[in-house]
């Protein structure tokens, strides 16, 4: 009973966080604004993208992910975190990154160049495409590569034994664990591709790549068109809700029954051929994901002399509120792993972070000075959009347990209490090490509502980046970035590892 | 219990006391103000010497947070606002006229607006790197005509003031024509960012050979870095004018300190330190008193400027034939 009052509240925390903001500048405004024909425009495309974005990176992160789980060799595991990094970065800096390495004065057109072979152009629907991929692609491997983790030793050994080729292997295993994973994980990215703003607008190439984001940008800090913001607000939540119930009517459910936790040997793919393939999709990711990282590291180099008190007080901020989100979301997405959880909390990535920070401010303002709030509300913010991810690595795992211990626990009259300190945390512990890790990471990185509740004395590490390169000061924002960069990526290590002490992984 | 609420109550009343002795004058700015190479802190250390007050910046977006905040805003002036939102925050009522004596400007055309007072100004430019290109367009004409492979950046007009201002240059200098001009400008245009910063950030990466940024941008690397290679391309056509402008809040509960610091802004202390606080030049300060880096910048002979009535009238059509010309 107790959890589930805790659930019904967590539920409606969510929806109250979601909804109400939009509520907020709908009142304010009157009533909804009607939509232009550039508006629509705005929609098909924003639509067009996020469907090839997803795509691509789901599918891309089949043999990625797949090499990842079944190769051993030195410094995996730095790899595996190292991989993760694109998707934590934040979008200057990650677009600059991808500008080196992809742009006309970049490495591989460098590389084409002394080739004597035509140059590429980054810029269009793929640079799009391509800058969603980058940020979504570890995503994905992460969430098959976790699911592949999870499947008992036993399966892998039972195949083994039974000489299952590679079809046979792929439809007893492989096959039903996509089917379990993958629309989730299409769906998250989809939503997240749905919001995507200033990557559409640098490397779209212009007016051509608007997003649904940009129109309701322009509608909020432009021209204060208060009534096609929420317009467009309910439409990009509208979509998002869709894509969930699509995902959730395609997802399957099968588990894999219960195993022994040992370390999971691999029988299946010992020929060189295999050996060949998973080594190549090994590097091809290394490559496509570490060197933008690794030009946004060298850039910032030489900054990270130039970085002021300024700038190390808005690191120790942006700490700060990345540990009270991440508390704050774990606290928040364990009562709600479940289905219909995760399908309340899909909306909150899809919500504009702008319409959000305009209806919290509305919301706080007859209450207390919105310039104290500053930190608390970004922190807030922030646990409310990593909660999809949060839940999307979670649910899986969560359901699993109770289907595999659920009749334990029965037998055994194990109280709430127990069955939270044997079971439940134990069994969750990788997938909630990997979850706490993303959150602390996406919060470090957010910028999100902070622009209403701005106080000079509170700035979070983003928000001092974009200060820092609105004042020519080009060098030291790379120091910055770096420096971001440096602190999102140990948080997630930390949090992660901590999920996995005792793994052999 | 009691003693508690008392403790409380005369808490309140020392800290109200305390408040009392120092009044807090509130400005509202933009977020690149305050950051330790802002002009913000220069602001604020000039003002506090002269005025027995605690000056505080709020930085963030200024006219919406404004407008939501309606007359219970806690602001009393606010820094940083351009002629593109005047008109929307003339309409609010909000703001009360500055009653500065206009006669010291120096601006490069006539300003009598009596709410919004300009503190510095710039103009729209396409900025170079004479390393990269020996002969810049001479011309807005010779640029349209220029071979495409000259690669150039600029700002989205929805979402960036500076693209707002290119948007409005073109259509100053080529009316109906403008669409057209877009068309001719569209394959050299590499892409258009959401503000100025990631654009700039690609001009000093080497991905683009020209930046719309200011006539005001190379004065940085000339006094900042000692770097003279930044120069801005003048057209003859002439350059659209951008300013920054102060202005008090109606309901601002400090109406002396407040008129103190709109005075203040046409000051010379404030006006000697703008131009290198904030890369623009001073509103109200000859020529020759600007900092020697300044006083080598090209500008422009001719300067092109709608009022703000004649913008919102030509705004939407002109990013409408933009966003026409560039989808093609």
């Amino acid at each position: 009973m107790a959890a589930r009052a805790l659930a019904v509240s967590a539920a409606l925390a969510l929806a109250f966080l979601t909804l109400g903001p939009v509520a907020v500048v709908l009142a304010r405004a009157g009533g909804f604004a009607t939509l232009g024909p550039g508006d629509w425009q705005a929609v098909r495309f924003t639509l067009w993208q996020a469907l090839l974005s997803a795509s691509f990176s789901v599918v891309l992160a089949v043999p990625v992910a797949k090499a990842l789980a079944r190769r051993r060799f030195v410094g995996r595991a730095l790899l595996v975190t190292l991989l993760g990094a694109p998707f934590i970065l934040p979008v200057i800096v990650a677009v600059m990154g991808l500008i080196a390495v992809f742009g006309q004065a970049g490495l591989v057109n460098a590389g084409l160049t002394a080739l004597g072979l035509p140059t590429i152009d980054i810029y269009g629907v793929h640079g799009v495409v391509l800058a969603h991929v980058f940020f979504n692609l570890p995503l994905a491997v992460r969430m098959l590569f976790s699911a592949w983790q999870a499947v008992p030793a036993e399966h892998f050994r039972l195949a083994a034994s039974l000489g299952l080729g590679v079809q046979a292997q792929w439809r007893v295993i492989d096959g039903p664990l996509m089917v379990r994973v993958l629309p989730g994980a299409f769906t998250v990215i989809f939503v997240i591709c749905l919001t995507s703003f200033a990557v559409a607008l640098t490397l779209g190439g212009g007016p051509r790549a608007t997003t649904v984001e940009l129109a309701i940008y322009q509608a909020m800090r432009f021209e204060f068109d208060l009534g096609r913001a929420a317009a467009l607000a309910v439409l990009q939540l509208a979509l998002a809700l869709a894509a969930g119930l699509v995902a959730l009517r395609v997802s399957g459910q099968s588990g894999f029954g219960a195993g022994r936790d040992r370390e999971v040997p691999r029988w299946d793919g010992q020929g060189a051929l295999p050996r060949l393939w998973d080594g190549a999709w090994i590097l091809l990711a290394a490559l496509f994901l570490l060197v933008p990282l690794l030009t946004a590291v060298m850039r910032g180099v030489p900054g990270l002399l130039l970085l002021g008190p300024d700038t190390l007080r808005a690191a120790g901020h942006s700490l700060m509120v990345a540990l009270g989100s991440t508390a704050l979301c774990m606290a928040w997405a364990l009562p709600l792993a479940s289905r219909r959880g995760e399908l309340l909390a899909l909306p909150a990535i899809a919500i504009s972070p702008l319409v959000l920070g305009t209806g919290l401010f509305l919301i706080v303002r007859p209450f207390m000075n919105p310039f104290d709030m500053a930190l608390p509300v970004t922190g807030l913010v922030n646990a409310l959009m990593a909660l999809p991810f949060a839940l999307r690595i979670l649910r899986p795992e969560a359901e699993t347990v109770v289907r595999d211990y659920g009749r334990l626990r029965t037998t055994l009259r194990m109280t709430p209490l127990a069955w939270l300190r044997l079971v439940w945390l134990p069994r969750l512990r990788r997938p909630m090490g990997f979850a706490a890790g993303l959150t602390a990471a996406l919060a470090m990185g957010d910028l999100g509502v902070i622009a209403l509740f701005a106080d000079p004395d509170r700035t979070t590490l983003p928000l001092q980046v974009y200060r820092l390169m609105g004042s020519y000061q080009m060098e030291a924002a790379a120091g910055a970035a770096l420096l971001l960069l440096m602190l999102s990526l140990s948080l997630f290590w930390l949090f992660d590892r901590g999920g996995r002490v005792n793994a052999a992984t | 219990m009691r003693s508690l609420t008392f403790t409380v109550a005369a808490g309140c009343l020392s800290a109200g006391l305390a408040m009392a002795e120092t009044p807090v004058l509130t400005v509202y700015a933009p977020d690149y103000f305050v950051s330790e190479w802002g002009p913000g802190p220069k602001i604020e250390e000039l003002f506090e010497a002269r005025c027995a007050c605690d000056l505080q910046f709020k930085p963030g977006d200024l006219l919406p947070r404004i407008l939501l905040e309606g007359d219970r805003t806690e602001a009393d002036v606010v820094i940083g606002l351009n002629t593109d939102v005047t008109k929307k925050a003339r309409e609010s009522g909000l703001f009360a006229p500055h009653g500065v004596d206009l006669s010291p400007l120096t601006l490069p055309l006539e300003w009598t607006d009596e709410v919004f007072l300009p503190f510095n100004y710039g103009h729209t430019a396409f900025v170079y790197d004479t390393t990269r290109i020996d002969t810049p367009p001479a011309s807005f004409d010779a640029l349209l005509d220029a071979p495409d492979d000259l690669r150039l950046v600029i700002q989205d007009p929805r979402s960036s003031i500076s693209g707002l201002a290119l948007v409005l240059w073109v259509q100053a200098v080529y009316g109906d024509g403008a669409e057209a001009a877009w068309d001719k400008l569209a394959p050299k245009i590499v892409t258009a960012t959401k503000g100025w910063s990631e654009s700039y950030g690609m001009f000093t990466d080497g991905e683009v050979d020209m930046v719309l940024s200011y006539t005001t941008s190379p004065a940085y690397h000339i006094i900042a870095e000692g770097d003279e290679t930044k120069k801005a391309a003048i057209f003859p056509e002439g350059h659209y004018f951008m300013v920054e402008l102060a202005a008090k809040l109606a309901g601002t509960d400090q109406p002396e300190l407040a008129d103190q610091f709109m005075s203040f802004v046409l000051s010379e202390d404030f006006q000697g330190m703008i131009a290198t606080g904030n890369w623009s030049i001073p509103a109200a300060l000859s020529q020759d008193k600007w900092p020697e880096g300044f006083q080598k910048l090209d500008l422009p002979e001719k300067v092109l400027f709608y009022t703000e009535d004649e913008a919102a009238e030509l705004r939407a059509e002109a990013v409408e034939a933009w966003r026409r010309a560039l989808s093609r």
